[in-house]
């Protein structure tokens, strides 16, 4: 069980401070999610041909410099390394795949928690407002955000547990709620070659969406699949490239709320947290109904 | 609201939740001593605002609330210039409960008495489990409202979501809008004079008196799931 | 396989049947199916002829491991006893230090169930109030709301939040001395209430806003939050009425018990009631009491376990219930780690239930004492789980009241005697190597040495053995596993 929180800039105001938006917003979710947090963020994009990787320690005192010069003698071009606590975000330049590849031959002491050219993806065990200070969140500034606070239900209390999941190239999976048949749902995805790390059932939802992206379908008809091959109960909320997109379970029993003004749309478990963000007074807001999926995009410059 | 010398104005976001609630709570039950009206401002979305309160006390909100507000309310008038989050006034006793704004799931989940009155939409379970208190919510309410509802009236002058009074026992339901479908043991019954008068009743309650009674359908129990076919005792 | 009858006549009294069934076992070598044996043809048969579930009252009656797999180690040479009468075995506990400003002081460690007026009659719930006050203790309302007799006569009265509602107002709340949220219960975990219409008086209608006379149907899911994040927010609503006075405790049906005890403390709970599958009920169906939920032995363990890991063991109180009989077993579930435990088929017994003396009633009713279980029906002989007046008027509140307070006062004494024995001045003293377990299931499920090794089934223990196996035996200690010479 959980606390999830979703925002989307429309103006550079809100662009500029999105980080600090998303602190208030995961601070205001820390009760109901007290064990771990977690943020995606979307922003400072990697040129095509080039890609970002964030990685993860567990120690605080990993030397990550080393592994600038080691990009660019492996793929030449530029290399730029961005620390954040004991993450750091690798800019270099290969397509994702092929850096995914390598840092896990070259560094497998080192956890790759997202890929892609946007996203950047943070998450860690502890209290969510210590989160959001040990990583500095305010201090990003980004395109659209999605933040998680954990309260782990049946499994262990790791980051490897913690949410977002990435379940693909700047994809990213959020969930509130309980599912039922993630057992079996992962027994069938593992054959189907996709790899999971922990018991949990957020997990197997992120490979379930990936496994289905992988084999076609868009991002809506992925999380229409939810609806028919995961049981359970669930708010997922999904970050792309380009925005996020929002699915309740037909019963719809974990709350979720949406708000939207000239200069942001945001999501929540709780309206507390988009009542952090400036003109949330006259926002519109209203509910996701059950079943039905919504879906923000930027459009491309 | 005009402010006046009378009013006690709270601002949440420098007094906390426990000594508001407590302060209101401390109130004698007739009213005899103030101050009987309060206005609170800055709620920011907290839960568990004016929760609880004994007394006929006027109390107005000026922003959003939380899950909880007005929970088990007697006697009071809670108004709330905003919306509200899950479970609106629930189990209230007495007194009147308004939102200007959309209420979340589960408004008037098992209120006892008194009337709730939801100027926008109500979502999911709007007046689950009911027990005799009296809901209008002037917009729509979402799937499964008045799911397992006992006793008391539900007026809704939108539409209504799917599965509208699924297991539902004596509570009757007024919809002027369409609804989406009904729940298990859940019929359409006739509006004969007596529904017309109480219709109109409540109507007028919530400040919706020039909605005309005879724009709205009725619903109640086919009272098909009231008894089991079982008996262990003699049967065998 | 039908045989013919050589005697020729046909036996009528219920002793010659009996012999006559034994007779023809032996005669004919007949064999019972241990799969479908009587029980299970009768039910089959049933099933056929009604077209609905069986549904009873009681708890599971099948054999589960139980506290009776566990055996104190009293005193001997290296450990002292203490005297009885003179030197101090104290069972005081209090519940409720979390948060709650006005926590309960128990002289027992035991408390009396949640059980509803509806499922009880009026006077049973008097007589409960009436006991446990005697002797100190709180009861728990039920699935029904607060009776006037169950509040004057229970000095600590603990108020349920069901997912019913039935009978829930702010004023009971106030007037509780403690508040339990119901998650579930230990028969039924994942099911809701139910009353059959013949138990639906007038008065228990009026109570839960029903017609009188329909069967109550039940909601497994509490109205207004689903999950522990919006437990929480319930916990801090119910909190916020009560002016953060009272105990909030959140009960669970063993099923997931070292996720839900963690859950339950992070959604803010005071104390935490863990019921075993072996919890009883007025009503539910006989497949939910026998298949669903874990017994109580394993699941004290893994809610002490939850609390441990937490560091929140003995701050936030447990109590465990589900099958609690005799001072031994009261003994033992706070060996195990809990604070106190909580009786309900127990105390029904204790007023009357099941008695011999109605035997010739329990025999109309297609039943025989020790052996009624028919809570739903509404017809109990005794006057305690029924609504009928003319048969709760046989039931005596004074007298039944009394009878609690005596098995009460004996389930202490017992414990205080056990707890003597192994040397302890306070029964919470009493700790997991007080005892050893009788069985491998019980050593593997408790964690608890297999007597007469010092090793306990786990595969903890087995990577243990196997290192110290492995290492050269160093200050000549003796290796897990190994008997003593």
């Amino acid at each position: 069980m959980c606390g999830i929180v979703g925002l989307f800039a429309k103006a550079p105001a809100i662009e500029q401070a999105l980080g600090r938006h998303v602190h208030d917003m995961l601070v205001q979710m820390n009760d109901r999610g007290p064990d771990s947090a977690g943020v995606a963020i979307y922003r400072d994009p990697a040129p095509p041909g080039s890609c970002k990787l964030t990685l993860q320690h567990p120690d605080d005192a990993y030397a990550w410099e080393p592994l600038c010069a080691e990009a660019l003698e492996e793929f030449g071009g530029e290399a730029r390394i961005d620390r954040r606590a004991n993450h750091a975000v690798l800019h270099l330049d290969a397509i994702a795949e092929t850096a995914e590849e390598w840092v896990g031959r070259a560094h497998p002491e080192l956890r790759l928690m997202s890929a892609g050219a946007v996203i950047e993806l943070y998450k860690e065990v502890g209290l969510p407002r210590l989160f959001a200070e040990r990583f500095r969140l305010a201090d990003l500034a980004g395109s659209h955000a999605l933040g998680h606070t954990r309260m782990a239900t049946e499994s262990r209390v790791t980051t490897d547990g913690s949410h977002p999941f990435s379940t693909g190239l700047d994809l990213c999976l959020v969930h509130n709620g309980s599912l039922s048949n993630h057992n079996r749902v992962r027994e069938r995805l593992r054959r189907e070659g996709i790899v999971f790390r922990t018991e949990n059932d957020t997990e197997v939802a992120a490979g379930y969406l990936t496994w289905r992206l992988r084999e076609g379908a868009s991002l809506v008809e992925a999380l229409e699949g939810c609806l028919t091959d995961l049981d359970g109960f669930y708010t997922f909320a999904v970050g792309t490239a380009d925005g996020f997109a929002v699915l309740r379970d037909p019963i719809a029993c974990k709350p979720a709320v949406m708000a939207e003004t000239d200069d942001w749309v945001a999501m929540a478990s709780e309206y507390r947290a988009i009542a952090t963000l400036p003109g949330a007074d006259d926002a519109r807001i209203w509910e996701p109904e059950p079943a039905t999926v919504y879906s923000w995009e930027r459009e491309l410059v | 609201m005009a402010v006046d010398a009378q009013t006690e104005v709270v601002d949440l976001s420098m007094t906390s939740l426990r000594e508001l609630n407590q302060r209101l709570h401390g109130l004698p039950a007739d009213a005899s001593s103030g101050p009987v009206r309060w206005r609170i401002v800055k709620p920011s979305g907290g839960h568990a605002i004016a929760c609880g309160l004994d007394a006929p006390l006027e109390v107005e909100i000026d922003g959003h609330v939380g899950y909880y507000c007005a929970g088990m309310n007697k006697q009071a008038t809670v108004r709330v210039h905003g919306n509200a989050g899950v479970g609106l006034a629930e189990n209230i006793m007495s007194g009147l409960v308004v939102v200007d704004g959309n209420a979340s799931q589960a408004a008037g989940a098992t209120a006892r008495g008194g009337l709730i009155v939801i100027e926008g939409d109500a979502s999911a379970r709007c007046g689950i489990s009911l027990k005799g208190g009296d809901i209008v919510v002037k917009g729509s309410v979402g799937h499964m409202s008045a799911f397992m509802a006992q006793t008391g009236r539900i007026v809704v002058l939108g539409d209504a979501g799917e599965a509208l009074g699924d297991s539902l026992y004596e509570v009757r339901i007024y919809v002027r809008g369409s609804v989406k479908s009904l729940g298990a043991d859940c019929i359409e019954k006739d509006v004969r004079d007596e529904h017309a008068a109480e219709l109109r009743e409540l109507l007028e309650a919530a400040g919706a008196g020039d909605a005309d009674p005879s724009g709205f359908r009725r619903y109640g129990s086919a009272r098909r799931l009231y008894n089991f076919n079982v008996d262990h005792a003699g049967e065998y | 396989m039908a045989h013919s009858d050589t005697t020729g006549t046909t036996p009528d009294t219920t002793r010659d049947r009996l012999s006559d069934i034994v007779g023809r076992v032996a005669r004919h070598g007949l064999r019972e199916s241990a799969l479908f044996d009587r029980a299970t043809i009768h039910e089959i048969q049933r099933a056929a002829s009604e077209g609905i579930y069986d549904i009873r009252g009681f708890g599971a009656k099948r054999r589960v491991p139980h506290f009776d797999d566990l055996l104190f180690l009293g005193a001997s040479v290296s450990r002292y006893p203490l005297e009885g009468y003179r030197e101090r075995c104290d069972t005081n506990v209090t519940l409720g230090t979390r948060y709650a400003s006005e926590p309960i002081e128990l002289k027992i460690p035991i408390t009396i169930a949640g059980m509803s007026f509806g499922a009880l009659s009026a006077p049973a719930k008097e007589a409960l109030g009436r006991g446990a006050s005697e002797v100190g203790t709180s009861t728990t309302t039920g699935d029904g709301g607060m009776t006037e007799e169950e509040r004057g006569h229970s000095d600590t009265l603990v108020y349920q939040v069901l997912p019913s509602r039935y009978g829930m107002n702010p004023d009971d709340l106030r007037r509780a001395d403690a508040i339990e949220v119901v998650v579930g219960q230990g028969a039924k975990p994942g099911g809701g209430g139910m009353l059959l219409g013949h138990k639906i008086s007038d008065r228990v209608a009026a109570m839960r806003n029903l017609p009188k006379g329909i069967d109550q149907r039940s909601a497994c899911r509490h109205p207004d939050w689903t999950g522990p994040d919006d437990l929480e927010i319930k916990i801090h609503e119910l909190r916020e009425i009560t002016d953060w006075r009272k105990p909030i405790y959140v009960k669970v049906g063993a099923t997931r018990t070292y996720y839900d005890v963690q859950l339950a403390v992070k959604a803010g709970a005071d104390v935490i009631v863990v019921d075993g599958m072996q919890g009883g009920t007025a009503a539910t169906q006989d497949v939910f009491i026998e298949h669903v939920g874990i017994p109580t032995l394993p699941a004290v363990g893994l809610a002490v376990q939850a609390l441990q890991e937490l560091d929140m063991h003995r701050k936030v109180q447990l109590i465990v219930s589900g099958g609690i009989r005799s001072g031994a077993d009261v003994a033992k579930a706070l060996a195990l780690g809990a604070d106190a435990v909580s009786i309900g088929v127990a105390a029904l017994i204790a007023l009357g239930d099941n008695s011999p003396e109605f035997d010739d009633e329990y025999a109309k009713l297609g039943s025989a004492a020790g052996f009624y279980d028919d809570y739903q029906a509404g017809r109990d002989p005794t006057g305690i789980s029924t609504q009928d007046d003319a048969l709760a008027a046989r039931f005596d509140p004074i007298l039944g009241g009394r009878r609690l307070a005596n098995y009460l006062r004996v389930l202490t004494l017992e414990a205080q005697t056990l707890a003597r024995a192994c040397g302890k001045s306070h029964v919470h003293n009493l700790e997991p190597e007080d005892m050893v377990a009788l069985t491998l299931e019980a050593s593997a499920i408790t964690g608890i040495p297999l007597v007469g090794t010092n090793f306990a089934f786990r595969p903890e223990s087995f990577a243990k053995a196997v290192l110290e196996a492995l290492t050269p035996a160093a200050n000549g200690r003796i290796p897990e596993g190994t008997r003593r010479p």
